[in-house]
């Protein structure tokens, strides 16, 4: 009856974010992955009976410097909240998180352009440069870890109680590209405030995905589904793809979508029913009684403030601007602070930092994947561009020391010394190479002089032959020339 | 005579001028437990041993060095059981010291015997512990009053010096008063919660069961101050109560709330109370008649709020990492529904099944959050009469101990015990339970002076005053 075409998906995400933390939400326990099982516990985070929680100031910190980068509503005052539910990977079987006044509300996340998926970066969706709406950003504690063996579970408490935060959005987003670009950019901004290493794979940042289909031009919404087991943000794209033609294939043929949670098998690269959602789970939350309301307008917010990172769209933007770095280069190193300061460093002491730029991303990457431990110092950038610009070694020269440096890192000046690359730029010894080239080529003389004007190319060979390559092209050419015409 | 006849604070000096030792205490006591803990049962665990252990290697230069303290069975004390007088914590040992506990111990104090109350502090008899009931020391057929039944009925019939309880409605005052000793529960906020195993979080309060006023306040100045494992205490610096007894009331404003004399209470008691009134204004007190308004509906806030927050509190015990599990579960659900079935008892479901209703989707508003409300309603009785007066001087229960059985059926009459304690709890207040009196059949009476907010010093000083111009500390327990 009507074409894919005539239909949009609409989808909205919910995300948790770990924290990063010295220790976990509620207790003094360290918050660090990959300790031996159950090494890192206390009463609190078992649940033991007659421990009580204390909030872990430095994770209401981060939680509201997110919302500050977000263009979040910090609310004067928070209040967590109990969400009571029975599974064993939560001790104390309710969870403390928050409902009624979480910590930030609003807010948005820009798309940036080049973190859609790179087939789509010249898209009309990536062009758009969209705000996706956030409904809220809220607190919570997470849980622990299950594992199930085959007569028996086994479960691992070092991750309960570490610190969760889980931001929703609206129901912004229209296509797979953009849930993709809305993760990737959000994880970005998490990145600049080192609040996070949000890495989806690692399960640092892990993605709920509520999607439905309805006519293009309709207002309301079709009946949402909602999507789990996404363990990374291109994974995410392809069960949305995956599911949004499912859907727009059954009510292309009548059928009814059902309220459900569906699982997405990424090596079957289909969604499966997981439960229907007939019976709508009441999580009873209530006020925690054991944790007075948070005021952040009493310092909170302030210190947060204080830890306000340079966002990546400003980042960008400057980059672009003041160091004339392309579009791409500027949200490549927006995405990598480490790497991005390293920069920074590198064309501090140099007029030419779009080519200092080039040179970090292209061939530095590909031999030093860690700028921060890499014995490549980012002074030698600057000096290097300002050797090729006051024309002591020539473009080709610069790559040899550039090889050398990345093969055996020192100052581009020790290595033009020791490469003994230096530049012949001494007028009167190329005078005398190009005597000895007009001496030596009596016939392309004649050519040139004749009218050949390529002809010169067989002098200039012959000098920078007998100068090891050493010379400098620009002044033997006008050299050359001159005397030529003399 | 016995060690176990003194007070706190006369074995304290004792023992700082080295004339006993804190081993003759524990002695004397374990002889008269030997006696009568058969009868009283005030305890659910007696670790003979290492309390003497622990006397031999007491410092008597402490401020409570030597001093052995009874706990009841819901605070944490590293190594030892923590029943909570509940079948579901079988074979728990505590993993750590309440904050309560390792001050004590920090004092210098030693622990003798783990007290028996109502299952999970819910109830107002100590008949719901299922680890056997508690009698009355003053009347073997009657009940202590609960939940701390066996803090008070150990501390009464001469069986511990001092015990600590904890009280969410009236679970410390309700028994000391039945009991005919000193309770106090203090300021919500006073006291560290921290290893308490929570009732109702928002209600909860650790306080000292002693025989004296005195003793009250040493044991209160060795609990209170802020501590970092609870977010709720208050940051005050910490204070020596009564460190200067003025044994006046002169001048003291003493308020009777008018709803809190009932038509239908015992005449014995009203009679007692009122003649503590006539007391204070002998000694120069004034009496003032306040009203605490929303006072009868505080039951029911009570019941709701307490019962939901518990609903939370005993999500935990669930057969999984500690306490009873079920026997050969056939799957997780099955785990959940036996373990907590067979573990917990019928008073603990009620109120976990009421708290549940309240707390659920379309009843939340018209219960939780109303309730809520009326709790603020509450607070702001006790605040505006506290600008009227200094203390509020009530009955701590409406009669005095009652038979054992006779309420057991009858739920909502055993919550009518507290309802003159349990508007204290919802307004955060502190209060004192002291004895003022006897009925003819020779059952104890109970006085409460209630303060304002952190008024504790004021309380004691008060109830410090009227206690040692009478003797009724002093009677002994037949039993
Ligand atoms: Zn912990």
């Amino acid at each position: 009856m009507s074409s894919p075409a005539k239909w949009e998906a609409v989808i909205g995400l919910e995300v948790h974010v770990q924290l990063h933390t010295q220790t976990k939400m509620f207790c003094g326990c360290i918050n660090q992955y990959g300790g031996a099982a159950n090494s890192q516990v206390c009463p609190v985070c078992l649940g033991m009976p007659g421990s009580l929680p204390v909030p872990n100031e430095e994770a209401i910190r981060k939680t509201i410097l997110t919302g500050l980068m977000l263009g979040c509503r910090i609310a004067p005052v928070a209040r967590f909240d109990r969400k009571n539910y029975f599974y064993p990977d939560m001790p104390k079987n309710y969870q403390i998180s928050q409902f009624e006044d979480p910590l930030c509300a609003g807010g948005a996340v820009g798309l940036d352009p080049f973190l859609f998926p790179k087939d789509l970066q010249e898209s009309d969706e990536a062009k758009a440069k969209r705000s996706i709406r956030l409904t809220r950003i809220h607190l919570e504690e997470d849980v622990a870890k299950s594992f199930h063996y085959e007569e028996r579970s086994g479960i691992d408490f070092n991750r309960a109680g570490t610190p969760l935060m889980e931001i929703v959005s609206e129901a912004d987003l229209r296509t797979p590209g953009e849930a993709f670009a809305f993760l990737g950019s959000l994880r970005q901004v998490l990145l600049s405030g080192g609040v996070s290493s949000a890495d989806m794979e690692k399960g640092q940042m892990r993605c709920d995905v509520n999607v439905s289909v309805r006519p293009v031009g309709q207002k309301e919404f079709g009946t949402k589904v909602e999507l789990k087991n996404l363990n990374s943000i291109s994974g995410v794209r392809r069960a949305l793809e995956y599911e949004i033609g499912r859907q727009i294939g059954a009510v292309e043929k009548g059928e009814a979508i059902q309220h459900e949670t569906r699982r997405w098998d990424d090596d079957a690269g289909a969604t499966f029913t997981m439960r229907t959602k007939e019976k709508a789970h009441d999580y009873r939350y209530f006020p925690e009684p054991d944790l007075l309301p948070v005021r952040t307008d009493q310092g909170l917010r302030k210190a947060a403030e204080s830890g306000l990172p340079e966002l990546p769209a400003a980042l960008q933007a400057r980059l672009m601007q003041e160091n004339g770095v392309t579009a791409y280069q500027a949200s490549v190193l927006a995405a990598d602070r480490v790497l991005c300061g390293y920069y920074e460093k590198a064309a501090a002491g140099t007029k030419h930092k779009a080519a200092v730029a080039n040179w970090i991303l292209n061939d530095f990457l590909a031999t030093q994947p860690d700028p921060a431990t890499s014995p490549v110092r980012p002074e030698f950038f600057g000096e290097l561009a300002g050797l090729v610009v006051e024309g002591v070694i020539n473009s080709a020269q610069a790559k040899k020391v550039f090889a050398e440096l990345m093969a055996n890192p020192a100052s581009p000046k020790a290595i033009v010394e020791k490469l003994g690359l230096a530049q012949i730029s001494d007028v009167g010894a190329l005078a005398a190479f190009c005597d000895e080239a007009i001496a030596a080529n009596p016939r392309s003389v004649e050519d040139y002089r004749s009218g050949k004007s390529n002809a010169i190319n067989a002098l200039k060979g012959f000098v920078m032959k007998k100068s090891q390559g050493k010379a400098n092209p620009t002044q033997v050419d006008e050299i050359l020339k001159a005397k030529l015409s003399a | 005579m016995s060690l176990a006849h003194e007070t706190l604070a006369s074995l304290r000096r004792r023992l700082s001028s080295k004339e006993i030792h804190s081993r003759d205490i524990v002695k004397d006591l374990l002889t008269e437990i030997g006696t009568r803990e058969k009868t009283v049962h005030a305890f659910t665990h007696i670790d003979e041993k290492a309390a003497l252990a622990a006397a031999e290697k007491a410092d008597s230069s402490l401020p409570l060095g030597g001093i052995p303290i009874a706990l009841k069975d819901n605070l944490n004390a590293l190594g030892d059981p923590c029943t909570c007088s509940s079948k579901i914590l079988e074979g728990y040992k505590a993993p750590y010291d309440a904050t309560a506990v390792a001050r004590l111990r920090q004092a210098g104090a030693i622990f003798l015997g783990r007290t028996n109350m109502d299952e999970f502090a819910m109830g107002s008899s100590t008949e719901n512990s299922a680890l056997g009931i508690t009698r009355n020391p003053w009347d073997s057929t009657r009940i202590p009053g609960g939940s701390s039944g066996g803090s008070a009925a150990a501390v009464a019939g001469r069986l511990a010096i001092a015990a600590l309880g904890s009280d969410t409605g009236g679970s410390i005052r309700q028994p000391a008063a039945l009991c005919g000793c000193v309770g106090l529960k203090p300021t919500y906020g006073r006291i560290s919660r921290y290893g308490l195993v929570a009732f109702a979080s928002s209600l909860d309060q650790i306080g000292p069961l002693t025989r004296t006023v005195e003793d009250s306040a040493i044991l209160l100045s060795a609990l209170a101050g802020h501590d970092p494992r609870d977010n709720t205490t208050d940051l005050r610096k910490p204070e020596t109560f009564l460190s200067k007894p003025t044994g006046s009331v002169q001048g003291l404003r003493v308020g009777l709330p008018k709803e809190y004399f009932l038509p239908g209470m015992s005449p014995e008691a009203e009679a007692a109370v009122r003649g503590a009134a006539h007391w204070f204004e002998k000694n120069g007190a004034t009496l003032v008649e306040v009203s605490l308004p929303h006072t009868p509906a505080a039951i029911a806030v009570y019941y709701i709020l307490a019962t939901a927050e518990a609903s939370a509190n005993l999500a935990r015990f669930d057969g999984v990492r500690y306490g009873r599990r079920a026997v050969e579960p056939k799957d997780l659900l099955d785990l959940y529904h036996r373990s907590r079935s067979e573990g917990f008892g019928p008073e603990v479901k009620r109120r976990i099944i009421l708290g549940t209703f309240v707390l659920s989707q379309g009843y939340a508003d018209a219960y939780y959050r109303k309730a809520q409300k009326v709790r603020g309603l509450l607070r702001q009785d006790f605040e505006s009469a506290f600008t009227k007066c200094d203390l509020l001087l009530t009955p701590t229960s409406p009669e005095p101990a009652f038979p054992l059985g006779e309420r057991t059926q009858d739920p909502l009459k055993m919550y009518l015990a507290d309802v003159f304690t349990i508007s204290t709890n919802l307004a955060g207040n502190g209060a004192i339970s002291l004895p003022c009196g006897f009925t003819k059949s020779n059952l104890p009476i109970g006085l409460q002076l209630i303060g304002p907010h952190f008024g504790e010093e004021k309380i004691l000083q008060a109830a410090h005053a009227y206690e040692q111009s009478h003797d009724f500390w002093k009677r002994m327990p037949p039993v």
